[in-house]
């Protein structure tokens, strides 16, 4: 174990196996490129039920979302361009060593998500006081058509996933921010911030398609 | 010193050789102790271990079930089980042989050990991430094996709506647990490309990458992409069940074809991620035991990538009888058809390794050539499957069954457990009993072929598969095969005698008993805690036979003024000129 011994300052956050700091950024950045790929992939299958079933019901998808609230829905996205905003500076400030604006940054983006799912809280138990719940327990009869519930299996299942992952999302920046504020990031190293807001920029992504494949239609 | 004398973009290196040690006092084996070492370990060896055991369980807990099913088909009525209890047999035995063992095998095991050394790193990219996946797998293991107890799941391992979604039994519980292995198998996928991509040892250019690596670079590929989606489709059946989503469920309004088209995108590429790094195995034996550079490595290599590519292209080859359009079913037929170039690919370059090579046919040499026997068969049949009309006829009988498993156990447990077997002594430092190893790998490829050659037969003459009662005709085609089973049966319970049995009193393995250039070879057996006390060079390709085995062990030398730990044989430096 030679070359444990090295002359070089070895750093608090380097793992033994990698040969230097720069292997280790670079290697947990890889990882969450590919890990988003698994993601796409997953909400992939929804968004390709999503398409077969409005290739053969055209008329119900453009019906079923005058029931969403667009108003509620554009807020919502201009909230979440703004979290991914806030996580871009919390990691330029990591990068220019501003160790107070990183916690800053990282509390409003938790904010924002938190204002995200309560949001998202109020358009869903809104449409369950309307009988607007997904598939069998269905019992809206605003909707004209004999397949509503499937628009509907297909919103709760699409947002649902994505509020999973918004709310996985404030998990990982909390401990993060807890992290910032006992100063473990600057400079030198922010992996987990970077990584974390790659994430960020997916949930980020995700919503932005969405939004108007559920809301603006018509 | 890297005395940078930079020629474009080569570069010179200062290298020492650094001869493995024998013998040597400490290895992954004994540097710690105690179970909590083991269980919260992140050394990417103990891992593998990890899930040698709990994979080595469950095979032969599927393999008993199998054995049941067998047992059961000796008369074409009810033998000794009822029917609904055979329903659970084969379904328990195609989820766990497929999920438990198949998927995670070769990967998990082999690769999870020999992946690192093989490129020279300490470690896998993300450790903590590797032991979480080991977790994982066991949660969801464990949920599967549960089903059992809840009642049981009778669907088969295809889950096919709407049977599954309108069944009784634990169909929730078992595509949750399923679900959750799929994590296990996506974490170990971006482990091992982020760890082939950024860990490599200087030299260890993509073109000098060990196959085996490139056949798991390949198969991380296809469990990153088509996993997410089989865990998509697994909780759309889990909220079928519980919340009538009507994406399925014809009596909600749903479609049943589009599971399908789901599902088979996830599990026709799922059959290259069992077999894909079974035939990195298959070339690291080849070359070895035939003392030859690897014919054709580029075309090895990048036949596992058009593989894994052409894999996403033909999951309708599974429908054709599902009401598909017939110009669906043409394009998917051909499609199917050209997985047949890359895969003879591989087959003619490996004979041509073999090709005035020096053969020997140690245990491991044997599997592989029980491989290319079994594998061709069973690659060939499935040619004939996928011609449209030959497979209106063929669908869902005993052809299909003999089919896969000729791939599947016949392809990837003959290489699974040639590479074993090739490994063992890196993994336990022990030599197994060659003897004992040829006759079980015999029993094993004859009892094979007893079991599944009549299946074929049964298959062509009509018998469906997954039923309980058969007419008369077939009994002595099913009779043959159940006695094959126990044939296959005694040979694999002989390898496991034989592996276990060299912890115990087995021969202490040489650092490098088959001679191999390859880099794992290259230390201690069994393999140091860190894999490498030194920063590994390579400037020949793994395969060079033709090269002394001086130029193997090559490694950076130290540039600090500390001197290498003692025991470790140094001869003088030298500069060698690498590209960087």
């Amino acid at each position: 174990m030679a070359n444990k011994t090295s002359t070089h300052a070895h750093p608090k956050h380097l793992y033994h196996h990698f040969i230097d700091s720069e292997q280790q950024f670079s290697a947990a950045k890889m990882g969450m490129w590919i890990f988003l790929g698994t993601e796409i992939l997953m909400f992939g299958g929804l968004f390709a039920a999503y398409i077969i079933y409005r290739a053969w019901y055209p008329e119900l998808f453009t019906m079923a979302s005058h029931e969403l609230n667009t108003i509620w829905g554009a807020v919502n996205t201009v909230v979440l361009i703004g979290s991914s905003l806030t996580v871009a500076m919390a990691i330029k400030s990591a990068q220019l060593n501003q160790k107070r604006n990183i916690a800053i940054n990282l509390g409003i983006t938790i904010a924002l998500a938190c204002v995200f799912m309560v949001i998202k809280y109020f358009e869903y138990t809104h449409k369950f006081h309307l009988g607007i719940y997904p598939g069998e327990f269905y019992t809206f009869d605003g909707i004209e058509h004999p397949k509503a519930n499937i628009f509907f299996s297909l919103y709760y299942l699409m947002t649902g996933l994505h509020g999973i992952h918004v709310t996985i999302g404030i998990g990982l920046m909390s401990w993060l921010l807890w992290r910032s504020l006992k100063g473990d990031y600057d400079s030198e190293y922010y992996t987990p911030v970077e990584i974390t807001g790659l994430y960020w920029h997916l949930v980020d992504i995700i919503w932005i398609f969405l939004f108007p494949l559920f809301y603006l239609i018509d | 010193m890297a005395t940078a004398e930079a020629s474009s973009n080569m570069k010179k290196v200062q290298v020492r050789r650094y001869k493995p040690e024998e013998n040597a006092d400490t290895n992954y084996l004994n540097a710690e102790s105690g179970l909590r070492s083991w269980l919260l370990t992140k050394d990417h060896k103990r891992i593998g271990i990890l899930y040698l055991i709990a994979t080595t369980f469950f095979f032969f807990f599927g393999g008993l079930l199998a054995l049941g099913i067998r047992m059961e088909l000796w008369t074409p009525a009810a033998t000794f089980i009822e029917a609904d209890t055979y329903n659970q047999l084969f379904t328990l035995h195609g989820v766990i042989m497929i999920f438990l063992f198949l998927v995670p095998a070769v990967p998990a095991i082999l690769g999870n050990f020999f992946l690192p050394m093989q490129i020279g790193a300490k470690d896998v990219a993300f450790p903590k991430l590797n032991l979480a996946s080991w977790y994982i797998y066991m949660i969801g293991a464990i949920g599967t094996i549960f089903v059992i107890f809840a009642g049981g799941i009778d669907t088969g391992w295809t889950f096919y709506m709407p049977y599954s979604s309108t069944t009784g039994g634990a169909v929730t519980f078992m595509s949750f647990g399923v679900f959750i292995l799929g994590f296990s198998s996506i974490l170990t996928g971006i482990n091992f490309i982020t760890t082939i991509h950024k860990m490599r040892a200087p030299g260890i250019t993509w073109g000098k990458l060990p196959l085996f690596c490139w056949s798991l670079y390949a198969t991380s590929i296809i469990q990153i992409l088509a996993t997410p989606v089989l865990a998509i489709t697994l909780a759309l059946v889990g909220m079928e069940r519980l919340l009538g989503i009507g994406i399925f469920d014809p009596a909600l309004g749903g479609d049943p074809v589009l599971f399908q088209h789901f599902f088979w995108f996830y599990s026709h590429p799922a059959v290259y991620i069992m077999i894909v790094p079974g035939f990195g195995v298959v070339s690291e034996i080849v070359s070895t035991f035939s003392k030859k550079t690897i014919f054709g490595y580029w075309a090895i290599a990048m036949s596992s990538l058009a593989i894994a590519f052409i894999s996403f292209l033909v999951w309708g080859h599974h429908m054709f009888v599902s009401g598909q359009a017939s110009l669906a079913n043409m394009v998917f037929s051909f499609l199917t058809f050209l997985v047949g170039i890359p895969t003879g690919i591989k087959m003619f370059n490996w004979l041509a390794t073999m090709h005035k090579g020096s053969i020997s046919l140690k245990t491991p040499m044997l599997y592989i050539l029980g491989f290319f026997f079994l594998f061709t068969v069973g690659g060939l049949t499935g040619i004939a499957l996928a011609t449209i009309a030959i497979d209106i006829h063929l669908h869902d009988t005993y052809y299909v069954v003999a089919h896969f498993h000729f791939v599947m156990v016949g392809g990837m447990v003959m290489a699974y457990l040639g590479g074993l077997y090739y490994w063992w002594p890196k993994m336990s430092g022990r030599m197994y009993n060659e003897t004992l190893g040829k006759i079980s790998a015999l029993l094993v490829f004859l009892g094979f072929n007893v079991t599944f050659l009549p299946q074929f037969v049964m298959g062509a003459q009509g018998m469906p598969r997954r039923y309980f009662n058969y007419i008369d005709q077939f009994q002595g085609f099913h009779q043959v095969s159940t006695i094959g089973a126990f044939i296959l049966g005694i040979g694999f319970a002989m390898v496991f005698y034989n592996l276990v049995k060299s912890l115990f009193n087995g021969e202490k393995a040489s650092a490098n008993p088959w001679n191999s250039r390859a880099l794992e070879w290259q230390v201690a057996s069994p393999a140091p805690p860190h894999n490498f006390d030194h920063i590994p060079v390579l400037i020949h390709g793994p395969y060079d036979y033709h090269k002394p085995m001086a130029d193997f062990q090559l490694g950076l030398a130290q540039t600090n003024g500390h001197e290498p730990e003692m025991g470790t044989h140094i001869e003088a430096d030298k500069e060698v000129e690498m590209k960087d």
